[in-house]
């Protein structure tokens, strides 16, 4: 550890007293290796400004050193990777926004080998010529093929950080909150807008970003109600955190404002406290909000002035200047000249003297600036060049003079000499562009103004209210009166109406009264035009400079829009907070055009870059989506089945035993269930119980066949079709009672069945009684196929069991297992079969209780690959498999399940009957065979009439299914060919993409056992 | 994320809770089989697209599972007003109000 001594003479811009920082809590840091000191309270950017670095990037495109610009969100050079090992790697950090902690290691995001010796910097200026404007599509998209070349490159050579290659070692979290009223940013005037409508007795969520409330007051030298600001903030803050009925963040960025005043806030819990957050909490927070009513008291980023090499390390913004030195006592250089169009950038020079270093010159561009702050330069004795403009900085990593030449009126050409002051701080400000980003986000647009030299809020539709600096409002106590009344309207339209409690508005001795105006500066010029003078930059982020802009507007781009995608301005994670007006402002001069007439950009969210960890929240590895099981999945497991996902279902796909290969495995499956008695789990399938006194004529209107006359204990195979005609879904229904259904869907289409039935209930069909319920879960199911499936189930249940008593499409209740049962003699093979349905807690105890007697039969588990073999050996179609939503039932050769004669136009009957639906050379389903009976037909495979056709081929179908069959050993296929089912026994080819020529004959497409004798038996 | 009124739980419940099922007011012609190939494809397929003010029925999913209508500005987001399945809302000259919801808009696939 250093001495006290030791740790000041590192810190060689720190001063001995002052700040907001804990001197007595020394911080030790790693940047770019190297080890630097700093103290409690400071930021990563205060803190390599106190150790004297001067360079802590190097630019996107010419690879220039940069230094900080800024004190705050609105930075655009200062982007740090943090990290300390390879699972807490962030890049994108802003310096300016990191609180400093022990230990903390950084680095800059590009630059190599060093950001202080950059070879790409030498490649940067010989390369100039080539890095115009729309670079990305002039030079290097020819060759064209050369472009995956170069874009390497370009990538490694800019790049702004990297992704950690470990998992996130940090929890993230979400939380909700609805509040009467959201106030934006804790400055003085969202202060008062919280304190207002909290007395008001509405509900208040205040959130700002920085680590401390106070906005503005953070670095300024006012007083309110005779009270140093921040004493008067410390105040406001006791009172509101006393207060029940105000939550109040900190670090906590509004990063979107969304329909209905929701607003997401990104809260960093604890990338303040270390690498890792503390195992107790998370270490960033999102926080979704409703709001009632909404203050945006964002604030204003100062404009810098756009003039020659202003990207040097040493320019900085004014306020930025004031705000390192008032809040963490660091003066970042020894000799300052100041730049300004207005009045606020004085208190730079005033906070630069007092610190006690060198002031060089105050250079104004306004001819005759006499405000109180002029005025008190000159009594000061401070040197004041007015009606000038400093055009060019001059150095190599760092400022070293200032070239200072007198301007025209209108800032527009350089009148005088040049003069060239020795300095290595310059400090600009061209005034202040209020923060209306958030207001744009739900579609509003902002406005400029030529009063306030700035775009503020557009008009909305929300209850939204703006106070303070975001208004163009720059008088302190204007600001908190703003703060005052918007917090009282927003409390009222959240319907806390007591406005005799509107408090008194505070008063300052900011002694802003005395005010010169503004001159509005966007492009300090010249003796060279921007195309030949050293580089002026607009955006720093992306290396955007007025030339550039200039040249944009001369090869034909006007909108602000366009010219904003072709040069990259605003593009980058600053989305150009420092330098878009400026832009915008050069874009209208080069079209002879208004600002108001060129407009602004759209904001959009985020306001800020965020992580993805905070936007997943808790929602990942298992909680990233549902998962569903069947009652019976720890058999499963057990048996080491492989599963597939069926929707959030997890199926097994097969059970294999010992190394049995996949292909072994069903192969086994389907020769038991077909010679003895197979068990499929089909618990998934979805159930939907319908009840009603109209159920029976309900289920005519959604299904194509006829049901008037199912009588109760009986089963129907339904489909069911769209308006359209074109199948959607079947199942097997079965009528419970008179009034009382049981639906079947399929496993991926329950839901969507569900949301069918009710539509049409509650909106054409209101007068219908009919009532659904999803029983999907409330039942296990379990299939047992096969010839011995009779007699298995004979052990375990009294029901009479004979084909004369119960046959085939009957359903029974009785006891299984002593286990209360529905017994469903239905078949998805083609054997006799027993669907098995069961309350879901009775599913394992049942399953187990059919292995103990099933041992004796050879009882074998399936899955759903040996379940798609046999039903396709029977031409069952799955639909989504063997149909697309082009295929209707006749297409299908269901027709037997259309009923045409019902009096009701059920749906999909007109859409059936349009005329192209019945064309008869539309695609039908058919079965193939391959005329070598192991010939691979791969499902999707494209059919042809003519093998020796010239290419492009005639297509006239494809392969929908394609299996081995065990019990016919070999290859068989469904597919649709065009006009199919009047061309059985020809043959189709199949021309595979690897040359291969298959040949197959078209066939009905029932395989195995085409009279049904199996099933029935 | 729009904050939405549902008519049948007279609640303001979170977007999430809901889905949009498409225009509303487009009741399924009594007589489909009367009806042209043109008749029938118009009443399928053509919606209006309007900017500004929209007739749209929409479903509490994860709530009630009512279907209900929703007036809303499709510039601005606004939601005028809900109301049930079978109600009208007159918003001045609007022809879209009155006849029922729609089932029209949930197809198949």
């Amino acid at each position: 550890m250093l001495n006290a001594h030791q740790l000041r003479l590192q810190q060689k811009n720190r001063l001995d007293s002052g700040g907001r920082i804990e001197r007595d809590k020394p911080l030790s840091f790693l940047f770019a290796d190297r080890r630097l000191m700093g103290y409690a309270g400071d930021t990563l950017a205060s803190a390599l400004l106190a150790n004297g670095v001067d360079v802590v990037g190097r630019s996107f495109k010419y690879s220039r050193a940069r230094g900080i610009m800024t004190a705050g969100v609105e930075e655009p050079n200062a982007i740090l990777q943090t990290g300390a090992t390879e699972s807490t790697q962030t890049p994108n950090i802003k310096a300016t926004e990191q609180s400093l902690y022990e230990g903390l290691v950084c680095r800059p995001v590009n630059g190599w080998p060093s950001v202080n010796t950059d070879v790409m910097s030498v490649l940067g200026r010989l390369g100039g010529a080539l890095m115009s404007p729309g670079f990305y599509y002039k030079t290097f998209m020819w060759p064209k093929s050369q472009w995956e070349t170069y874009e390497k490159f370009i990538r490694r050579a800019a790049g702004l950080g990297r992704s950690p290659t470990l998992p996130d070692a940090d929890r993230y979290d979400h939380m909700h909150h609805h509040v009467d009223v959201m106030v934006v940013g804790a400055g003085p005037a969202g202060l008062m807008a919280a304190l207002s409508a909290a007395r008001q007795g509405a509900r208040v969520l205040l959130a700002d970003e920085r680590s401390e409330a106070g906005g503005s007051l953070l670095f300024s030298r006012d007083s309110i109600e005779g009270k140093p600001a921040m004493e008067w903030v410390a105040d406001v803050v006791t009172e509101l955190d006393a207060s029940d009925s105000v939550t109040r963040l900190a670090r906590s960025t509004v990063t979107g404002y969304h329909d209905h005043n929701f607003l997401t806030i990104s809260e960093r819990r604890s990338d303040h406290l270390g690498d890792r957050a503390p195992a107790h909490m998370s270490r960033q927070r999102l926080h979704k909000v409703r709001a009632g009513s909404v203050v945006l008291a964002t604030g204003a980023h100062e404009r810098p002035l756009v003039f020659a090499n202003n990207d040097l390390p040493g320019c900085m913004l004014a306020s930025s200047v004031s705000h390192y030195i008032q809040r963490f006592a660091v003066v970042p250089g020894t000799q300052l000249v100041v730049m300004t169009s207005n009045d606020s950038a004085y208190q730079a020079a005033f906070d630069w003297v007092d610190a006690g270093r060198k002031l060089v010159a105050i250079v104004d561009t306004r001819r005759d600036p006499d405000g109180a702050v002029t005025q008190m330069a000159r009594q000061r004795g401070m040197t004041l060049i007015t009606g000038s403009a400093l055009i060019e900085a001059r150095g190599r990593h760092r400022v070293s003079g200032a070239v200072v030449s007198p301007i025209n009126a209108a800032a527009t050409f350089v009148t005088g000499e040049l003069r060239l002051l020795p300095c290595d701080t310059i400090a600009t400000s061209g005034g202040w562009s209020p923060v209306v980003h958030l207001s744009c986000h739900t579609g509003s647009r902002p406005v400029w103004s030529d009063e306030k030299l700035g775009f503020v809020p557009g008009s909305t539709s929300e209850a939204r209210f703006c106070a303070g600096a975001i208004n163009g409002t720059l008088s302190l106590d204007q600001c908190l009166a703003e703060g005052v009344h918007a917090g009282s309207e927003a409390a009222t339209a959240a319907h806390h109406l007591s406005s005799d409690r509107i408090m008194k508005i505070p008063a300052s001795a900011s002694g802003q009264e005395d005010v010169c105006a503004a001159m509005p500066v966007f492009l300090v010029p010249h003796t060279l035009p921007s195309s030949r003078a050293p580089k002026q930059f607009v955006d720093m982020q992306n290396d955007v400079t007025a030339a550039g802009i200039q040249m944009s507007t001369q090869e034909g781009f006007e909108s602000i829009e366009h010219v904003k995608r072709y040069t990259a301005l605003g593009f980058g994670t600053d989305q150009g907070k420092t330098g878009n007006v400026n832009g915008m402002a050069i874009v209208a001069h080069a079209l002879g055009k208004t600002l108001a007439e060129t407009g602004t950009t759209v904001f959009r969210p985020n306001y800020t870059p965020v992580s993805f960890g905070v936007v997943a929240g808790a929602s990942t590895d298992l909680l990233f989506d549902p998962q569903r099981f069947t009652p019976m999945h720890a058999w499963h497991l057990q048996r080491g089945a492989v599963f597939e996902n069926v929707g959030q279902w997890k199926r097994p796909l097969y059970f294999p035993q010992g190394d049995e290969s996949m292909a072994q495995a069903i192969v086994r499956e389907q020769l038991a269930t077909r010679n003895g008695v197979g068990i499929l789990d089909a618990s998934t399938l979805g159930k939907i119980d319908i009840q009603g006194r109209d159920a029976r004529e309900f289920l005519g209107r959604v299904y194509t066949n006829a049901w008037a006359k199912l009588a109760p204990g009986r089963c129907r195979y339904g489909l069911m079709c769209g308006e359209d005609g074109m199948i959607m879904d079947d199942g097997v229904t079965s009528c419970l009672a008179q009034n009382h259904f049981l639906m079947t869907t399929t496993t991926g289409g329950a839901a969507h069945v569900l949301s069918w039935l009710e539509i049409y209930q509650q909106t054409e069909w209101p007068e219908l009684e009919v009532f659904f319920n999803s029983v999907t879960d409330h039942w296990a199911t379990m299939s047992i196929a096969g010839p011995d499936s009779r007699n298995l189930l004979a052990t375990l249940t009294d029901l009479d069991l004979s084909a004369e008593s119960f046959g085939f499409m009957d359903w029974r209740e009785a006891t299984v297992a002593g286990i209360p049962a529905r017994i469903f003699r239905i078949s998805f093979t083609g054997d006799l079969s027993y669907e098995i349905n069961v309350p879901a807690h009775y599913g394992l105890a049942l399953w187990e209780a059919l292995f103990e007697a099933g041992a004796a039969f050879g009882l074998t588990p399936y899955g759903t690959e040996t379940m798609h073999v046999l039903r396709a050996e029977k031409g069952f179609i799955i639909v989504g498999q063997d149909t697309d939503g082009s295929m209707t039932p006749y297409d299908m050769n269901h027709g037997w399940a259309v009923a045409n004669n019902k009096e009701f136009s059920f749906i999909g009957k007109r859409g059936m009957n349009r005329s192209d639906c019945l064309r008869t050379d539309r695609k039908q389903l058919v079965g193939l065979m391959t005329t070598d009976p192991s010939a691979l037909l791969p499902e999707g495979a494209q059919a042809v009439r003519d093998p020796a056709e010239p290419i492009p081929m005639t297509m006239v179908g494809h392969v929908t299914s394609s299996y081995h069959s065990a019990f016919l050993g070999r290859r068989i296929a469904m597919a649709v060919i065009k006009d199919g089912l009047q061309r059985m026994g020809e043959k189709v080819y199949f021309p595979l993409a690897g040359g291969e020529l298959v040949e197959a004959v078209i066939c009905d497409p029932v395989f195995v056992d085409p009279q049904g004798i199996r099933q029935k038996a | 994320m729009f904050l939405i009124h549902c008519p049948y739980c007279a609640e303001h419940r979170e977007e999430d809770e809901f889905h949009a099922v498409g225009q509303a007011h487009l009741p399924r012609p009594p007589d489909p089989d009367a009806m042209t190939d043109e008749q029938w494809g118009d009443y399928l397929y053509f919606r209006k697209n309007p900017r500004g003010e929209h007739r749209e029925l929409w479903v509490h999913a994860a709530g009630c599972r009512k279907y209900f209508n929703v007036a809303r500005n499709t510039q601005t987001y606004e939601i005028y007003a809900t109301y049930k399945v079978g109600d009208t809302l007159d918003l001045g000259d609007d022809p879209q109000a009155g006849a029922t919801g729609s089932a029209l808009n949930r197809r198949s696939g």
